[in-house]
């Protein structure tokens, strides 16, 4: 082999490709940084060879929700440590949340977190802006200027826009600028002081609860303003069954709604805060098993179109104390893929083809990139994943900057063999 | 039955026998405060630090008195609950009084499962003084105590909690420790103060008090606190002795021997009347008096626990006793 070579062969790999329609033996030829080819017994010379049998190949994980946090929070995560994540989550584009320090708000921030992004990002970041300036639901940010410096959507995730008159103002930008709003749904009235969902869980425990109602009634709002608009509108992290209901009904009916959900949702309830495990302490909230069957259905039944990871790390410092002044969040990116192979494969919800949509294709399509495929000519973002080795996660072998993962202690399957972000080996398990 | 848990952080924990275990160990420890000199020299060098994030003169008091029947050394902490953000955080300051190697750490603390957090963190036992609106589970002990020592048994009592159950840590250790030992719980409060879902811990909620009370064996009168910060949920003080107020007139209609009793402090006039918290149905005071010996047997056992599992590994210590 050349060192030259900017040829990669996988060889004898399934290959998962919704967007072809291939879930079959394939072999994928990559040259420079783009998709040669994808057949049955490739040949060529001047290549490096991967051998994939036994293995999945698949697009890339387009990751829609990701806190990067930088700038500001450094000692949580940067740029560098999130993207050296997200290659070895598989991830190789994903969506940095503008609940940064300052928030990303302004053509300014953007250029300021783009530069960090050209120096440091292993991965294809694409930025979201914030809706209202200082996502404090007061004043619209500008999107025509924040289009024009290449942000892809907006939310002021972390906090939902209360005024409802403004989320309409916000509404009819996005749609004459093109870009799409994400929402996080959660009617602050209704679930400040709560640290954990609402229900027995919280009455045992003697925590305050966040309610379902204080998720899904700002679900309904949200939709029923895009609907208004006629604006295309996203709903981050739904975790809960009446959520799911409101999605199903609109999408009947036409609203132009899209969803995504966590592994956390369908993978573990809210039984796992017993003990007052901080890591576990996230928003929304786990919920009940009822909430997390609901979950399932949904992806199963398409009416959650994507699974994105809600990466959210924090410091020791802030998640092992109290549980009442514990961070919300988990981590996500290193272990989303195993977690949705190990509670949605394995319990055949969905077939490979239907976590590839979910998890790469669905998501690239709701933000607009060329992305989660694997067509001749296209970028070669790629993953070889073996499906069947069982591993535990655990605190010590987290590539990001912070450990806080709800899944610390649990047997997961499947692990990432290679990660190929255009066209280059950018990560190889050790 | 032999006590083998480091740290007593909840009645829901425990099995029926450890509750009976602690429950006979303090009818035992009674007889020590009759004596002329009310001392045993059980704890004779372990050191016992009472830290307190909550004002409380009540459960600090009697665990220290508990800690000196029993010949412990005692130290009292006042820490500041505005100080655990920005100063020095409750691990670090559980690890620093460990370090001082004392041996049991009494802690009163406002946030939920913070005796829980340290008892992970730290070698040295933990006693829960009560933790936010989690648990006391001390209070249920002596509550259960004075009701055994009242009516001769628990199993097979009604026992009604009236009150702020929501927001109530007594509620929720007595709430397991009856249930265990076979009582019927009966919880009567105002719709905003029944917590979601709490007929799965194996009670009964009956809104209104008189029907409640029809056929209870004792009452056990939560203190209301107004000053909550969701004040608008709260009825008014007028309302809540309405309807929910322990007065003699409420009583006339139950069983004539029942039970009274209180955690204190009382807020007379408002959940209970004078008449009653100072009548002849009322167990406040032994309740008072019952701390002590509930609080000697968690004190006792978990240092005996602390002693045996030491002695395990520790043969030294063994022959220095023979010297």
């Amino acid at each position: 082999m050349s060192l030259k070579s900017r040829k990669i062969l996988i060889k004898n790999g399934h290959v998962v490709d919704p967007s072809n329609n291939i879930n079959d033996l394939r072999d994928v030829l990559i040259e420079n940084s783009r998709i040669a080819g994808v057949a049955k017994n490739i040949s060529a010379d001047n290549c490096q060879l991967l051998e994939a049998s036994g293995k999945i190949v698949m697009p890339g994980i387009v990751d829609m929700h990701v806190h990067l946090r930088e700038p500001g929070r450094e000692d949580k995560e940067t740029v560098t440590t999130g993207t050296q994540a997200a290659l070895k989550g598989g991830v190789t584009s994903l969506l940095a949340m503008p609940n940064t320090q300052p928030a990303i708000d302004c053509p300014e921030n953007v250029r300021l977190l783009k530069d960090i992004i050209r120096q440091t990002a292993s991965v294809n970041v694409l930025i979201a802006a914030a809706i209202t300036k200082e996502r404090l639901g007061r004043e619209l940010t500008d999107m025509l200027k924040l289009r024009k410096e290449g942000v892809v959507a907006l939310t002021d995730d972390g906090s939902s826009v209360d005024n409802a008159g403004l989320f309409l103002q916000a509404l009819k930008n996005a749609k004459k600028n093109r870009l799409l709003l994400i929402s996080h749904c959660e009617d602050k009235a209704l679930s400040a002081g709560g640290v954990v969902n609402l229900g027995v869980v919280s009455t045992v425990m003697g925590l305050k609860g966040i309610s379902r109602e204080s998720e899904y009634k700002r679900v309904a709002r949200d939709i029923s303003l895009a609907r208004k608009v006629n604006t295309p509108i996203h709903i981050a992290h739904v975790s809960c069954r009446e959520s799911v209901e409101i999605i199903a009904k609109a999408k009947k009916q036409g609203v132009k709604v899209t969803a995504e959900t966590a592994p956390h949702y369908f993978s573990l309830s809210e039984e796992e805060v017993y003990g007052y495990h901080t890591d576990m302490k996230i928003n929304p909230p786990l919920r009940s098993q009822e909430d997390l069957e609901a979950i399932t259905e949904a992806l199963a039944a398409g009416i959650i179109d994507a699974i994105a990871s809600d990466h959210a790390p924090h410091t020791e410092n802030e998640k092992d104390i109290e549980f009442e002044y514990a961070e919300f969040g988990t981590t996500g990116l290193e272990t989303e893929l195993a977690a949705s192979i190990s509670r949605l494969i394995q319990t055949e919800i969905l077939d490979w083809p239907g976590l590839v949509r979910k998890i790469s294709l669905n998501p690239a399509k709701i933000l607009g990139i060329d992305k989660g495929t694997i067509s001749t000519g296209k970028d070669a973002d790629i993953i070889v994943v073996d499906p069947e080795v069982e591993w535990l996660v655990s605190k010590e072998n987290f590539v990001s900057r912070s450990a806080n993962s709800a899944f610390v202690g649990k047997k997961l399957r499947g692990l990432v063999e290679y990660t190929i972000f255009a066209g280059q080996i950018a990560y190889k398990r050790q | 039955m032999v006590w083998t848990k480091k740290d007593l952080l909840g009645l829901e924990d425990l099995s029926k026998e450890e509750i009976e275990l602690l429950l006979t160990t303090a009818e035992s420890f009674k007889e020590v405060s009759t004596r002329e000199i009310k001392k045993v020299p059980a704890l004779r060098g372990k050191t016992v630090v009472n830290l307190f994030y909550e004002p409380s003169t009540r459960t600090r008091v009697s665990f220290e008195i508990a800690a000196k029947r029993l010949s412990a050394d005692v130290i009292n902490i006042m820490a500041e609950t505005s100080s655990v953000k920005k100063g020095e955080t409750l691990i670090d300051t559980g690890t620093n009084i460990q370090a001082l190697k004392t041996d049991i750490i009494v802690v009163r603390h406002n946030c939920s499962g913070a005796a829980a957090m340290l008892a992970r963190h730290l070698d040295i036992s933990v006693v829960n003084a009560g933790d936010g609106w989690h648990e006391h589970p001390t209070q249920a002990l002596l509550d259960i105590l004075t009701l055994k020592e009242r009516l001769g048994r628990i199993k097979g009592l009604n026992v009604v909690i009236v009150g702020d159950i929501a927001h109530s840590r007594v509620a929720r250790s007595n709430i397991w420790g009856l249930t265990k030992l076979g009582a019927q719980v009966t919880l009567c409060a105002p719709s905003m103060l029944i917590p979601p879902a709490i007929e799965k811990l194996g009670v009964r909620v009956i809104d209104d008090l008189g029907t409640a009370l029809k056929c209870a064996d004792a009452v056990n009168v939560l203190r209301m606190q107004f000053e909550r910060d969701e004040k608008s949920a709260f009825p008014s003080r007028m309302e809540y002795f309405r309807n929910f107020g322990i007065t003699k007139e409420r009583l006339s209609k139950a069983k004539k021997d029942i039970v009274v009793m209180h955690p204190g402090p009382l807020n007379r006039g408002v959940e209970i009347s004078s008449d009653i918290a100072d009548g002849g149905n009322s167990v406040i005071l032994e309740q008072v008096t019952n701390g002590i010996a509930a609080r000697m047997a968690v004190l006792f056992l978990i240092a005996q626990a602390r002693d045996i599992s030491a002695g395990k590994t520790n043969e030294f210590k063994e022959q220095e006793n023979i010297n």
